[in-house]
């Protein structure tokens, strides 16, 4: 903020209040305040470059190759396979990473971005070798696994893109650095430039934005639909030809071998749970992502007037992610998660998409523990793929009574109007129209949820 | 006939007292376990006592290892009991050794017991496991290695203080050589420490927080860090709790930072959405209703600074509109728009382009006057993306009375105004854009900029500028018909 007394600046916890005092000051301010950018400190850098990208939801380092800096002569780092959260913000994430900006001037206008041309905020630029040195700071210090670097653009595509790509060279030639890599790649640049920056990072992601195209079109005017995807077309093919060639040579090259992952906007626009579901299922199948996440959109500093602010849709991110597991992990089909949506196209909010689709088919329902299939069994409300595995480990030993089952579950109230055991029918549960209410949780602890 | 071996072999009555060595020697107990069960001592009849227990209420049991005949069956255990044992074992719970023997006695008996997943030894053994699990992931999350410059080797020192919940220092010391492989360091907790000199790893005694550095200036970085990627839209307290417990937070140097994160979020958050929102009631359906509600208009600070609201002019079924960028010094001061010295040039070329200003309806993209006070004189100040994004609710509103069939927008403000989004004035003038109530919009220059050339720049601006109104005009008479 600026000290009124001296016109510094001085040190504060966040800079998103600086835009209200830089909006309205004159061409006379403009020179000192430029002058102020250059003799920025790494901390105030770091401040503004971190906050700038805090929109990003994604902080994983997980399922990439394994490796470690054992036996190498100057190496540091090692990758396990699972991911590790070196802490957590009071928002609730996972701070895996350090997830920077690389510089926040762009010259896109896209209206939900914080870091748009016409945004008022604070501006600020690391040089690749300040990222590298901070980076391995904190990694030798144990703050994080690796580093999730992205950028606005500067100049141009390819030109920004470069930049990402020296600060991934620096720390793996120079340094022998083995920790995660996560770069976000521009869907404008060279293709060649990305290449090089899949042969650094563990992953590479492109963010789809917005599920809708007219979406995007309307919301991010600089970006195109079909570059995005076809950016994330040209990755999966490298990917592809990577994991084919590593099969015949041992020691080809690999290729962001934690795979590619995007990023959708939740809120921003009018698009239904529906289309979001289907948008996600169709960049799973043509692009073989790991992961799609969904960001609600949230307020930011100097918002675009385009749109309204509002508290972020959290439950409705959250209930994107649940359908994104139910898909991923519980067998259910796209069109399968669409039927649990209620008429407005959109997933229920009290009540989670497994349940709403359990109330939605109730004659799949009652499943028989002893004799159901795994498919049948994981679609039972408050199974989850792990009490599935113990009930098909245990039924081989014993025949499940009730009992047996509450063992094995978190919450048997849940589960027991949708199952029979040798001693439990749920003879009219089932049927009961006030179901859903019985099973839904109650508004007080939606509401601590939401806050 | 194994009944009958074992009643020959087992001392009836004796009661066996094993004392581990380390409270996390898996390898003593699978040792003395596997001597015991092939004995057949069952469970009931040992006690095991870990270095500190009290192993007074045993005086009289049998210290020595039983020594199992030659001819004993070798003792079974499945894959899934070994991996799950070599946890279990460093647990802090006392009774853990003795539910391993529990289980591997039953285990003789029923060899796929493992899989009977509601019997609760093995849920308990699967719950000790899992708590072990935790415990290290979380400290391969939380230690926080400290500088310190090492005098003796004159190099560079990483230690860090962490105080684990169960006995799994020595079980993680491969992670942390993996992954520090080239970095000295050292782990210190009050159970142990272990120093890494890059070539060998060392154990050392239970160590004090005293011991261990009590700070390190990269910790002001990775709180600016910390406290800049949380976003305060998002506070969700319980979250964060259940991943990092606050038994944690004492000897993570960013924890000190929540209560105060915490507490100001909300604000930061409402804050960022009373700046953002936007509550126009209705739209106006009258010029008059939009000419009152514009002086009213405090949506941006443009409305705040000693000007009045210049309202449109002309016929309210104007098949052109002309908007402007904003009004200046003198159409602040008469209340009308274009009667500066912009005006009087836009007047100039109009009537050259025989385009009769009377019969267009002219008005501004911002409707408050925008200046910097410099003594006696206001300076224009060129209005921002977010002040014309805001202000293009009453430009939309007068489209929406005047339809005009087409809309000349002049300079960048006014292009943004119409668009919303900025366009280069350059590229985009000359040809018609299709705006979406089916009227054209068309781009050129504003004449303030002619203002602000000189020679031949303004002799070349000027007959773009020209060329646009008569495009413009030409354009307008297919249009009317």
């Amino acid at each position: 903020m600026l000290n009124q007394s001296t016109g510094r600046r001085t040190r504060s916890v966040s800079y998103e209040f600086s835009a209200f005092f830089l909006r309205g000051l004159g061409k006379a301010y403009w020179r000192t305040y430029k002058e102020r950018m250059a003799s920025q400190t790494i901390l105030e850098k770091l401040a503004i470059l971190a906050d700038a990208a805090k929109y990003d939801a994604s902080c994983a380092s997980s399922g990439t190759a394994k490796k470690n800096s054992l036996g190498s002569a100057k190496g540091i780092g090692s990758t396990e396979g699972m991911g590790i959260c070196h802490a957590y913000a009071p928002d609730g994430r996972c701070i895996s990473l350090l997830k920077i900006l690389l510089t926040n001037h762009c010259v896109f206008d896209c209206h939900y971005c914080v870091n748009r041309k016409s945004s008022n905020v604070v501006r600020a630029r690391f040089t690749p070798q300040e990222v590298v040195d901070l980076t391995l700071a904190f990694y030798r210090r144990n703050y994080i696994e690796g580093l999730f670097l992205s950028s606005g653009i500067v100049k141009n595509s390819d030109h920004t893109m470069e930049q990402i790509v020296e600060v991934a060279r620096i720390l793996r030639e120079e340094h022998d650095f083995r920790g995660y890599i996560h770069l976000k790649t521009i869907p404008e640049a060279d293709a060649e430039i990305v290449h090089r920056a899949g042969l650094y990072a563990d992953r590479v992601s492109i963010n789809v934005e917005l599920p809708t195209d007219s979406g995007l079109t309307r919301l991010a005017p600089d970006k195109d639909a079909r570059q995005i995807e076809g950016a994330m077309g040209r990755v999966k093919a490298d990917l592809v030809e990577a994991k084919d060639a590593r099969k015949r040579f041992k020691h080809a090259p690999r290729f962001a071998p934690a795979g590619q992952s995007t990023q959708m906007i939740v809120g921003a626009d009018a698009a239904t749970d529906a289309d979001i579901v289907g948008k996600a299922s169709r960049l799973y199948d043509n692009f073989r992502l790991r992961r799609v996440y969904y960001s609600a959109f949230s307020p930011i500093p100097d918002a675009s007037a385009v749109l309204p602010l509002k508290r972020p849709p959290l439950i409705r991110e959250h209930r994107l992610y649940q359908s994104d597991w139910l898909m991923r992990f519980y067998g259910y089909k796209p069109t399968e998660v669409m039927q649990a949506t209620e008429a407005d196209g959109n997933l229920p909010l009290d009540i989670d998409p497994k349940l709403a689709w359990a109330l939605k088919f109730r004659d799949s329902f009652p499943v028989d523990v002893n004799r159901a299939t795994k498919e049948q069994l994981l679609r039972v409300p408050g199974l989850g793929v792990k009490a599935v595995q113990k009930i098909l480990a245990s039924r081989r030993h014993r025949t499940l009574r009730l009992d047996d089952v509450a063992r094995l579950t978190l919450s048997i109230t849940k589960v027991r109007p949708f199952i029979c055991t040798v001693d439990w029918r749920p003879v009219m549960l089932t049927d009961r129209a006030d179901l859903r209410t019985m099973l839904a949780p109650k508004t007080e602890q939606l509401e601590l949820f939401a806050a | 006939m194994r009944e009958a071996r074992s009643l020959q072999t087992m001392k009836l009555g004796t009661y066996y007292v094993v004392e581990l060595p380390e409270p996390d020697d898996f390898e003593f107990w699978r040792e003395r376990a596997r001597a015991l069960i092939q004995c057949d001592v069952p469970p009931d009849r040992i006690a095991w006592i870990e270095p500190g227990g009290s192993g007074d209420l045993f005086a009289h049991g049998e210290r020595r290892a039983p020594v199992p005949a030659g001819d004993a069956p070798p003792v079974r255990a499945n894959r899934r009991f070994v991996s799950l044992a070599k946890n279990a074992a460093l647990h802090s719970d006392p009774e853990r050794f003795a539910l391993l023997y529990r289980l591997l006695w039953r285990l003789q008996a029923n060899p796929r017991m493992m899989e009977d997943k509601a019997d609760p030894d093995v849920r308990r053994i699967e719950e000790l496991d899992k708590n072990v699990r935790r415990d290290s992931h979380k400290m391969h999350a939380f230690v926080r290695f400290r500088l310190v410059e090492d005098e003796e080797t004159d190099g560079e020192h990483y230690v860090a203080w962490f105080e684990p919940e169960h006995h799994i220092l020595r079980a993680n010391a491969g992670f942390f050589m993996r992954r520090f492989a080239n970095m000295r360091w050292s782990i210190l907790t009050p159970q142990g420490s272990l120093h890494w000199d890059t070539e060998t790893m060392r154990e050392g005694p239970p160590a004090e927080r005293a011991d261990a550095p009590g700070g390190d200036p990269m910790e002001d970085l990775w709180r600016t860090y910390y406290a800049s990627i949380f976003n305060p839209a998002r506070l969700k307290i319980g979250a964060m709790l259940k991943e990092m417990p606050r038994k944690y937070w004492k000897n993570m140097p960013e924890a000190a930072l929540i209560p105060e994160l915490v507490a100001g979020a909300q604000k930061r958050e409402s804050t960022m959405v009373e700046a953002g929102t936007l509550e126009f009631e209705e739209r106006p359906e009258t010029l008059a209703a939009i000419d009152k509600a514009i002086h009213a208009c405090r949506k941006c600070p443009i409305g705040e600074l000693d000007n009045q609201a210049v309202m449109g002019e002309g016929p309210q079924n104007a098949a052109l509109m002309i908007v402007g960028e904003q009004p200046g010094d003198q159409e602040d001061q008469s209340g009308r728009p274009f009667v500066g010295p912009a005006g009087q040039l836009l007047d100039v070329h109009l009537e050259k382009a025989g385009i009769d200003r009377q019969a267009a309806y002219v008005t501004n993209t911002v409707k408050h006057f925008k200046y910097v006070q410099r003594g006696k004189r206001r300076l224009h100040q060129s209005p921002g993306a977010k002040e014309i994004d805001t202000c293009r609710w009453w430009i939309e509103s007068e489209r929406a009375i005047v339809q005009p069939k087409l809309v000349l927008a002049m300079g960048a403000s006014a292009a943004r105004g119409m668009l919303g989004k900025t366009v280069s004035i350059s590229k985009a003038r000359g040809s018609p854009i299709a705006l979406e109530d089916g009227s054209e919009l068309w781009i050129t220059a504003h004449p303030s900029y002619l203002l602000r050339l000189e020679g031949p720049a303004r002799e070349e601006q000027a007959r773009l500028f020209d060329a646009d109104l008569a495009a413009v005009k030409e354009r307008l008479e297919e249009l009317v018909g």
